[in-house]
Order: C-alpha cells, then sequence, then structure tokens
C-alpha cells in the first residue's frame, strides 16, 4: 500500500508544483523554524492572490462546510486506504511525471543523501498524509488556506528535487541552513519550471516524434514505473526504520494507518488499481496524429469531413467541415440503432446548437441517459454493469462525435460511470436500473439546481444598493443571480457585454427587461469604455481548474483583465461539480473550435457578392472561431461556489477533498 | 427509434384513370417496370425500417397488394396490409388503423413516391424539435419533357393546381401557413397572432409538399378523435395544426391533469422541476412559440416544422399521368440510381432474353423488358418498354411507357403516350399523348392526338 501511495503521491506534488510560474519572491519568506513545515510556511505571502490588485478588493470568505470539523480524521484515513489519485491531464504532463520520477528517485537513494533523506523522501512518500494535515491545519484558519496550498506544494517539490540538484554542496538539513538551500533551490526553479515546455515539445504539432522514439519513451516509462515501485518498497522500509527519529507528531497518522491498510491492501490493491485506472481521464485525442485520426473516423458515426483550411495552431484540435455533419446525421437517424432515441437527440441538438450552455448540456445529456437506462435490458448471459457501462460509453463518443464535451459533463459522466461500477452485484436488474435514475436525478438536483440555489443566495450578499453589476454573455446562474437580487429589492443596474457570433448576451438582456431590470447592452469591443461604471464583474464558468484557471466562453478572459486593471472584483459563479483536476495554462491545448463560417457571416458583408467570393475561395485566408479561452487565476478576485465563496487557490482543495463525495454522492 | 411507419398507398386514384384499372391499383402501377411502392418500401429499407404499415383502400387493391409485397418481399421486409374503405380520404385510413398505432411518433410516407430523400431527415428534425408534426418539403420538378412541345402547353394550364404556398419563418424551421394553391381564389387569410409572434413571414411557392409527414402519435390520435369530419392529412389535419399552433387545445387536458398531480405535496420538487425546464429552456434560442407561452402564461403551443429536402435529391409524386411519364422517364435517364438496374454501355437496359430485329435501334433511356420481341426497323427513344411485348416492324416508339404483354402491329408510330398491358394496336396506328387502356383494341391505320382510350 505504501508503495502505491509513494508512487501516487509524486504526481500530485508535480501537479501542484506545476501550477506556480511565479517566482515567490525570496525577501517576503518568512524563517521557517522546523524543517519539515518551513517551506511551506515560507511562501505563505506570495500567493497569486496576494499578489493580484483585486485580491485586496474582496477579502476572500471561506463559508466552511460543517462537515469539516467533524469528518476531518475519517476523511484522512479514508483517502489514506484508498487514495487513488489519477494522473490527471494529457500524455505529455504524464510522461513528464515519468522522467520527473525517475529523476527523483535517483537523488533520495542515494546514500550520501541519507542525512537530509530524512526529511525529503518521507515528506515525499507521505505527501498525501502530509497535505492532508495541512490543510486540516488550513481550514481552521480560513484566510490561509487561500495562499498557502500551490506554493507549498511548489517548494516540496523544490526539496524534494534539491538533494539531486545540488548534491555536493547541502550536507546537512538543519534549520539554520534552511534559507540559503531555498534561495539555492529557487534560483534552479527555473529551470523546474521550464521543463514542462521542453517535455511538451515532442507533442507539438510540427515535429511528430518517430514511432521508434515513441517506443523509446514508452520503454522508459515503463522502467521507470517498475524502479519506482521497488523503489517505493525499499524507502518505506527505511522510512519505516527512519521514522523514529523523527518528531513524534509525524509517526502518530503512520502507525494508524499502516494496519488498516496492510490487511485491506492485499484485496482491494487490484480492485483499487483498477478503480484508479478508470479514473484517470482520457488522454485528449490529438487531432494531429494521422494514424488515430483515421481510426477514430471508421468507428466514427458521425460523417465528418475536415475542413480544408485549418488553421495551424490548433491542428490538434477537431475541426469539420460543419456544413454538411448535421444532414449526414439526420438522414441516418433510422439506421443508427445502437444509440438511443434519447441520446441521438441531445447529440442532435448539440450538433445544430439548439442546447448551448454548460448547465443545460449536462442537463440534457444525464436525462438521457437516464431515459436510456429506463429502456436498457441485460442482453442474456451478459452482466448489466459490463454491459451498460460499454453502452454508455457508445453514447459517450456518439456525444463527442456531435460536439466535444465540455469537462463539467465528463465529470457527470465519471460519476455515472463509478455509480454503474458500485452497483452491488447481488441487485436485481430492474433495481439497479432505477437506483441509477435516482442517482442521475440526484445528481441533477444537487450538483445542479441546489447547486445554483446556493451559489445564488451567496452571491447576493455581494450586490450592495447603487451598485452598476458587468456580466458577459449568458451564464444562467448570473441569471438567477440578478433576478433574485431585483427580486428582494435590491437597486443596481446591470451591464450586458456581449459578442458575436453567437450574440448570447440578448437571450440574457430580453429576459432581464422583462423582468424589469436596469439594462446596458454593448458588445466587447467596448469594455474598456464600459469597465469605468462598473462596480463588479459577475462571470460564469465552463470549467474552473485546479490551478484556478477560468475556463469559459471566448472573451471572458478580456473581461477579466480589464476589470483588473479597473480595479473592478471579478467574482465567477460556478458549480463544484465543474472543477477539475487538469491543470491549464493556455486555451491553447484544449479548446474547442465553433463553426468558423459563423465568424465569416457578417450581416451586409455577405450580401455583397464581390466580398463574398474573396472569402469563400481564398486558400490564404483561414477562419478560427475559438469557443473558449482561460483566465489566470490572479484576475478573478472570487469564486462562488455551492462550497461557499472561495479564492481560486482553494480550487484544488475542493477537488481533493469533495472528490470522493463527487463521486459517492 | 420509436419510430411507426405507415404507408398510404390509396386504392384506384381517379387522376390516373386509363392507367389504373381493377387488376393494377395505384401502387402498383410499373415505374421501369416495378410497381412504384416497390420504391418506398426500397428507401424504407435502405433506412433501416422494417416494421411497416400499408394502407390499401379497397379490399381488392388490398388484396392486390399484399399478394405483391408477400411475394416480392417477405424475406426482407414485415409488412402489415390493411384494407380500408373506399373514399375515406388519408385521414379516415389513419382514422381506421388508429389502434395499431402504438410508438411514439409515426412517420407517414404515401405511397406513391419516388425519391431519394432519406426519411430519416424529415424524422431527425421532428425529434429535434419535439414537434406535434413535420413536413417534408421539396422544390417543385421541373414537370413535362422538355423536347416534346404538345405537353407543354398542357403542363402550364395544370402546374398551379399542384402548386402549394407555403409560410415559413425566418431560419425555414416552422410552417406557419400552408394552402393549396388551387384554393386561393383571390385573397387569403393567415393568423395574425402567428404572424405577431413570428415577426416575419416568407411566403413561398415553389415549394412542395411531399406528403411525408412525421406526426406525433398523441396529436394526431387526438386530432383525428375530436374532428370526425377531417377527411384529408394534407388539406384538413394539417391546416388545422398550422392554424390552431399558438392556442393548442391537444395537450391542454393531458397537462392539466400533470400539473395537478404534482401540485399535491411535492412542492420542492416541482419548483425544482421548474428551474430545471427554466434552465434548459433559457439554454435554448427560445423559437417563437416559446416567446408567445411566455408572454402569455399558461398558453399551450406545439410546433409545426419543416424539413426542406436539398435541392440535389430527387423527389417525384406519382399522382399523374403526366407524373407518370416523367418518372418512367427519370428513373431510367436522370435519377437512373433509383432504378436499382445496372445499365449498358449505351445508357440502357436491354434483358438478354429480349429479342431485336435487324436494324433495329434502341437508343440511350431506354428500357426492354424481359421475353420482348421487336420487329426489324425499329426505333425505340426514351421509352420504356414491358415484359413479353411483341412489336412489329418499322415501329416507333418515342418518349412512351408500353406495359407488359402489350401488342404492336407493323408501321406504328407512339410518341408521349401509355400504353397499358395487354392493349393491342393494330398497323399503322399514329398516336400522340395518347393513353391507351388495359385490354384495348386499337383499330388499324387510326391517327390520333391526345386521346384516352377507354371502355365505357
Amino acid at each position: 500500500m505504501d508503495t502505491r501511495r509513494g508512487a501516487l503521491a509524486v504526481p500530485k506534488v508535480r501537479r501542484v508544483g506545476f501550477f506556480t510560474s511565479i517566482e515567490p519572491p525570496p525577501e517576503s519568506s518568512q524563517r521557517p523554524n522546523r524543517s519539515q513545515s518551513g517551506p511551506v510556511e515560507a511562501t505563505t505571502s506570495s500567493s497569486p492572490l496576494s499578489n493580484s490588485p483585486s485580491g485586496n478588493l474582496i477579502s476572500p470568505v471561506l463559508i466552511p462546510p460543517s462537515r469539516h470539523h467533524s469528518d476531518n480524521l475519517t476523511s484522512r484515513v479514508a483517502a489514506a486506504a484508498a487514495a487513488p489519485v489519477p494522473v490527471p491531464g494529457p500524455a505529455a504532463f504524464r510522461r513528464y511525471v515519468a522522467h520527473d520520477r525517475s529523476l527523483l528517485h535517483v537523488g533520495s537513494y542515494n546514500p550520501p543523501d541519507s542525512l537530509l533523506g530524512t526529511s525529503t523522501p518521507s515528506s515525499n512518500g507521505e505527501f498525501s498524509e502530509d497535505s492532508a494535515s495541512l490543510f486540516g491545519f488550513q481550514r481552521s484558519d480560513s484566510t490561509k488556506l487561500s495562499a498557502s496550498f500551490p506554493n507549498g506544494g511548489f517548494d516540496l517539490t523544490l526539496a524534494v528535487r534539491a538533494p539531486q540538484e545540488s548534491e555536493t554542496k547541502i550536507t546537512t538539513a538543519s534549520a539554520s541552513e534552511g534559507k540559503k538551500k531555498i534561495a539555492e533551490v529557487s534560483g534552479k526553479s527555473e529551470s523546474v519550471t521550464t521543463k514542462p515546455q521542453k517535455e511538451k515539445e515532442p507533442k507539438a504539432p510540427k515535429d511528430k516524434t518517430t514511432k521508434a522514439e515513441r517506443r523509446a519513451i514508452q520503454e522508459a516509462q515503463r522502467a521507470a514505473k517498475a524502479a519506482a515501485k521497488g523503489e517505493g518498497n525499499r524507502r518505506a522500509d527505511e522510512s519505516g526504520r527512519a521514522n523514529p527519529g523523527k518528531t513524534a507528531k509525524k509517526p502518530q497518522p503512520k502507525k494508524e494507518r499502516l494496519p488498516v491498510t496492510s490487511s485491506v491492501s492485499e484485496k482491494t490493491a487490484v480492485a483499487v488499481e483498477k478503480e484508479k485506472r478508470m479514473d484517470v481521464p482520457q488522454t485528449l485525442m490529438q487531432y494531429d496524429d494521422r494514424s488515430r485520426v483515421d481510426k477514430a473516423k471508421r468507428r466514427a458515426v458521425v460523417e465528418q469531413t475536415e475542413s480544408k483550411n485549418k488553421v495551424e495552431l490548433f491542428l490538434h484540435l477537431p475541426q469539420y467541415e460543419r456544413g454538411n455533419q448535421l444532414p449526414n446525421l439526420s438522414s441516418n437517424f433510422f439506421t443508427l440503432d445502437s444509440i438511443h432515441h434519447a441520446v441521438y437527440k441531445v447529440g442532435l441538438q448539440h450538433l445544430a446548437g439548439d442546447i448551448s450552455g454548460d448547465n443545460a448540456r449536462c442537463i440534457a445529456m444525464l436525462q438521457a441517459f437516464q431515459e436510456a437506462i429506463e429502456d436498457y435490458i441485460t442482453p442474456p448471459m451478459k452482466d448489466l454493469t459490463m454491459d451498460l457501462t460499454t453502452k454508455i460509453n457508445g453514447y459517450v463518443s456518439f456525444l463527442i462525435e456531435c460536439r466535444p464535451l465540455s469537462m463539467s459533463m465528463g465529470n457527470a459522466i465519471r460519476f455515472l460511470k463509478n455509480q454503474i461500477r458500485k452497483l452491488p452485484v447481488n441487485l436485481s436488474e430492474s433495481e439497479a436500473k432505477s437506483s441509477l435514475c435516482s442517482d442521475i436525478g440526484r445528481f441533477i438536483d444537487e450538483k445542479i439546481i441546489l447547486a445554483d440555489k446556493a451559489i445564488v443566495q451567496h452571491a447576493v450578499t455581494k450586490i450592495r444598493d447603487g451598485e452598476v453589476l458587468l456580466t458577459y454573455g449568458f451564464s444562467c446562474v448570473v441569471e438567477m443571480i440578478l433576478l433574485y437580487a431585483h427580486e428582494i429589492g435590491k437597486k443596481f443596474r446591470v451591464v450586458i457585454v456581449d459578442s458575436r457570433p453567437n450574440l448570447e448576451g440578448q437571450k440574457l438582456l430580453r429576459r432581464l427587461v422583462t423582468r424589469g431590470l436596469d439594462c446596458t447592452y454593448t458588445h466587447i469591443n467596448a469594455i474598456s469604455y464600459i469597465m469605468r461604471e462598473a462596480t463588479r464583474v459577475f462571470l460564469g464558468a465552463s470549467s474552473i481548474f485546479s490551478n484556478g484557471t477560468l475556463y469559459a466562453r471566448v472573451g471572458t478572459a478580456c473581461i477579466a483583465m480589464v476589470a483588473n486593471a479597473f480595479s473592478v472584483p471579478v467574482i465567477v459563479c460556478c458549480e463544484a461539480y465543474k472543477f477539475h483536476e487538469r491543470v491549464l495554462l493556455d486555451s491553447i491545448c484544449s479548446n474547442e473550435l465553433g463553426d468558423p463560417d459563423a465568424v465569416a457571416n457578417i450581416p451586409s458583408f455577405r450580401t455583397n457578392a464581390k466580398h463574398s467570393k474573396t472569402i469563400d475561395n481564398n486558400k490564404n485566408l483561414q477562419f478560427l472561431n475559438l469557443m473558449y479561452d482561460s483566465t489566470p487565476s490572479e484576475y478573478i478576485s472570487m469564486i462562488v461556489s455551492d462550497y461557499g465563496m472561495i479564492p481560486p487557490t482553494s480550487i484544488p482543495v475542493i477537488v481533493r477533498e469533495y472528490r470522493r463525495e463527487h463521486l459517492l454522492l | 427509434m420509436d419510430f411507426q411507419v405507415v404507408i398510404l398507398a390509396g386504392g384506384f386514384s381517379s387522376n390516373l384513370v386509363p392507367l389504373v384499372s381493377k387488376e393494377v391499383p395505384k401502387a402498383l402501377l410499373p415505374v421501369a417496370n416495378r410497381p412504384v411502392l416497390s420504391y418506398v418500401l426500397d428507401l424504407l429499407e435502405s433506412n433501416n425500417l422494417k416494421d411497416l404499415i400499408v394502407v390499401v383502400e379497397g379490399e381488392d387493391a388490398a388484396l392486390k397488394v399484399g399478394g405483391w409485397i408477400s411475394s416480392a418481399c417477405v424475406d426482407r421486409l414485415h409488412v402489415e396490409v390493411a384494407a380500408v374503405a373506399e373514399n375515406v380520404g388519408t385521414a379516415g385510413a389513419l382514422r381506421a388503423i388508429a389502434h395499431h398505432l402504438t410508438a411514439k411518433d409515426i412517420l407517414i410516407v404515401s405511397g406513391d413516391i419516388v425519391s431519394d430523400i432519406p426519411p430519416g431527415a424529415v424524422a431527425a428534425t421532428h425529434r429535434r424539435h419535439d414537434a406535434a408534426v413535420t413536413v417534408m418539403l421539396c422544390a417543385q420538378p421541373v414537370s413535362g419533357p422538355s423536347e416534346s412541345g404538345g405537353s407543354g402547353g398542357k403542363d402550364k394550364t395544370k402546374k398551379p393546381a399542384c402548386d402549394d404556398i407555403i409560410g415559413l419563418d425566418s431560419l425555414k424551421q416552422f410552417l406557419l401557413y400552408i394552402a393549396k394553391g388551387a384554393e386561393i381564389k383571390k385573397d387569403t387569410r393567415v393568423k395574425k397572432s402567428i404572424l405577431c409572434a413570428a415577426g416575419k413571414m416568407e411566403i413561398r411557392s415553389d415549394l412542395m409538399d411531399s406528403h411525408i409527414y412525421a406526426f406525433k402519435r398523441s396529436v394526431l390520435q387526438e386530432v383525428l378523435d375530436q374532428k370526425p369530419a377531417f377527411r384529408s392529412l394534407k388539406e384538413d389535419v394539417l391546416p388545422y395544426l398550422v392554424r390552431t399552433q399558438l392556442r393548442s387545445e391537444i395537450f391542454s387536458d393531458q397537462n392539466n391533469v400533470e400539473e395537478n398531480g404534482n401540485g399535491n405535496g411535492k412542492n420542492n420538487m416541482q419548483n425544482n422541476e421548474v428551474v430545471l425546464s427554466q434552465i434548459l429552456s433559457n439554454a435554448s434560442l427560445p423559437s417563437f412559440h416559446q416567446v408567445y407561452e411566455s408572454g402569455l402564461d399558461s398558453r399551450k403551443t406545439h410546433k409545426c416544422c419543416v424539413y426542406i429536402a436539398d435541392e440535389s435529391k430527387y423527389f417525384v409524386r406519382l399522382n399523374s399521368i403526366q407524373a407518370f411519364m416523367d418518372v418512367n422517364r427519370d428513373v431510367i435517364g436522370d435519377a437512373n440510381h433509383l432504378s436499382g438496374y445496372s445499365f449498358s454501355a449505351h445508357h440502357n437496359i436491354v434483358h438478354p432474353s429480349a429479342e431485336l430485329g435487324s436494324k433495329t435501334t434502341v437508343g440511350p433511356h431506354c428500357m426492354l423488358g424481359e421475353g420482348s420481341q421487336v420487329g426489324d426497323k425499329c426505333s425505340v427513344k426514351r421509352s420504356v418498354i414491358g415484359r413479353h411485348c411483341r412489336i412489329g416492324s418499322n415501329v416507333k416508339i418515342v418518349n412512351s411507357v408500353v406495359m407488359d404483354h402489350a401488342t404492336i402491329g407493323d408501321g406504328c408510330s407512339i410518341q408521349g403516350s401509355v400504353i397499358c398491358s395487354n392493349a393491342q394496336l393494330q398497323e399503322r396506328v399514329t398516336l400522340r399523348d395518347c393513353q391507351v387502356e388495359a385490354g384495348y383494341v386499337v383499330c388499324a391505320g387510326s391517327e390520333h392526338k391526345g386521346e384516352i382510350f377507354a371502355r365505357k
């Protein structure tokens, strides 16, 4: 058990470390007293939030859910017993992790380092537990929570890295030398932070790795994994021996956990391993990878013709001609027997753009699944769990072909699959189906609708009389907030900023105006002008990643940055089920391309025959209709989720601590 | 996909009088030597629709059609043939078989269609909008053979009669108005409420109702029950649904019951559901129905959608003699992918068992059925000749259809005509734009133009 935990904890360290590319200013770091928690506290003040000017405007208020205090210990134990932390994100990232891991072990296994090793390898091995205790501590002190996690993680990695990079220089790990070490390490951190990019390069569209190269990398990964396992075993023994030398605080949880894990591990190891594998989010398909695309095409239900004029930078995203997708799909209406008609309808609606907006898409999908499960009959000689999972997989891939899934839909699907997997074996078919349906219903009710209500309640407290609220595009939660605030008699004005080509803001505008709200409608090109008037910005979200990056309708980043420049607080409203453990640094890696013609279609522009001719048949002209962009966390003042009002730095905490509950519901 | 397919195959259509007879109901009229119904069945089969209900007017016709279906495609399709009384109209026919309909949606296809438009597209549109009825519209076909001037004049008089006047919304998704062109003399009435709600209406006369409909079963049955006077789908039911789309009386009863049931107690749950439906409806661009509904609360609406077929697709309804000629010409000509035959290098089909005399030419876009004999020095152009026909020497056949077992004497000249099965033309008959009924004998040496030969 220990071995696995050791191996798993590392990616987590990596993930968190990945997050802060901002150099922590060494001057501001406090002196660490203990070697253990020193690096963590050292950077408390250098969080991205406190760096950002907007961070001071609204003090991040955490409303801690009640379960924290009571559940603290048990959740930690549970997390330790079966903490399958999936390795997140794209393959490039994972590869990087593997490399890192192998490096890491070289360092930690070196006998000369044993002095230092008393602290570093164990902090490495016990990171998950460590951080749990960290968070236990922080939860009670809510203001610190905002700051310490990501940077703490960052420094831990550095500390782990320290032995192999500054092997010769450091011989003792005494507290007095701590500062120097950190300074050195932070000097090195440049190389650390630039590393991801280097590692990602083989993935870049231009120079693809050859087959041999890829195989070599894979082999290396496998070897590293094997090494890590053996390593972990030995290290566990070592740390077990080294434990008595440590402070009394440390071994305590270790002892209480060890018997539990060892007794359960033998039995559950396989199951947990399996679970872990299923938990790992699918690696994103790279659409510039010819062979895989061809393979996928053969399986595809929706006939897709690739667009001719592709934008070079976004070759890795699916780009298809929109025009004939819908007719093709709809003419095959009767030949697609494998797809349940409810799912088919949702797919059509996604493809045609009848449903947009993450919540609505997710609800529509879940309801379709509900219907499909109700109509499902297990074929003879087959297992419901297995067969239904493959069925759902088929539906999901169909939906992906219609339109790439949003992160929230991915989360919902993961929840559903988990629910199917967890069905007791002795349940009859009808019972299983009804329990699944009620689970889905509960997910919709609790994770979306009640969450929205909670968000409305929280966010309304931030609206004061006489304010001018700015919102961008259309978000159903923001609409609910505005309407509710109006209902309870707050006096405020709304500025709706919109953008082509979807002009979603008009829907919002229409509804707000009919309810008697005072509105101003403008397009995004007037943002720098209109921002002067605004006192608060409310934004919706498609997803929020664990580094606090907001992933939302394209244009959101612009709004947030302008608001930041004008010192207007930016409040993002996002249900917790949209949080994702992936880390996103830019909006290029994962994005969605909309219909390029929508950008080109300008009323009164197209009517001119001369213009349309130059537009239609011009090889030098490519249209790019991006759907999403990412807003760095420093431009976000606060996130309102169903768990309360939190700073963006707390997203990983929510994701990690509530994920089990997420899945269990 | 929870769709049921009903084929309305009709009976003995009065439009096609000399061609159809007691032996040959409309559904079995040969198009390129195959019954017209087989084209519909093929189209549906290629779309994986294998459970079909074929409704035929009249017992005799039903027996004939059923006999043909069981001989032709019993192994591939599961077809139920239902006979209804004659002259009940399409709505009456559906009323008669209403107890067979169980699926959520019903696809109603006319049995006289020769087309390659996938019916799935209609069904998909129907489902996507959750419509009460979806109509497939297609471009008006260019009718009449282009080269024969004689029939051109006839076309002009006929054409306005089959025109449909169709009103669409600005996105061409919803049907706002439909009327037969012939019904409109001087003025027409358009519902003001619909016009106000939709904002804009586009009136088209270049589109044609294709007689392929997708109906919500509950709606269809409700309308048929409520309005016993309705006889025709196209002329009564469809305009009624279009007219009442903003003040629908169809669902009102059901919904009231549902609301009452929910209201008792489960307030919280219902509240959630309201929010849920609100999220869903807010997410989509509201159709004018929803806008209208939100304006006046608790008014029920239903949607009438259209699917406009691509112009490149082929579509013809066999509902007149002219259409019969056109279909026959097109199926072996321009739209030959429909016929299912493989064409020779000369773009014609001559069955290997057919016998051709010396110096006889069979031009492109022709078809010669099995066992037919053609004498010397004959010329066949753009014509379909059925099975076991006997054609003498020196015969000229242009733009015509000769059905099975017909006999044509020496020296005949046939242009733009239909010779039904077992008919006999004696020597030196000249026919132009004529129809000869089955079994009729045309006397030798006569010359006719634009006549119908039928026994009184």
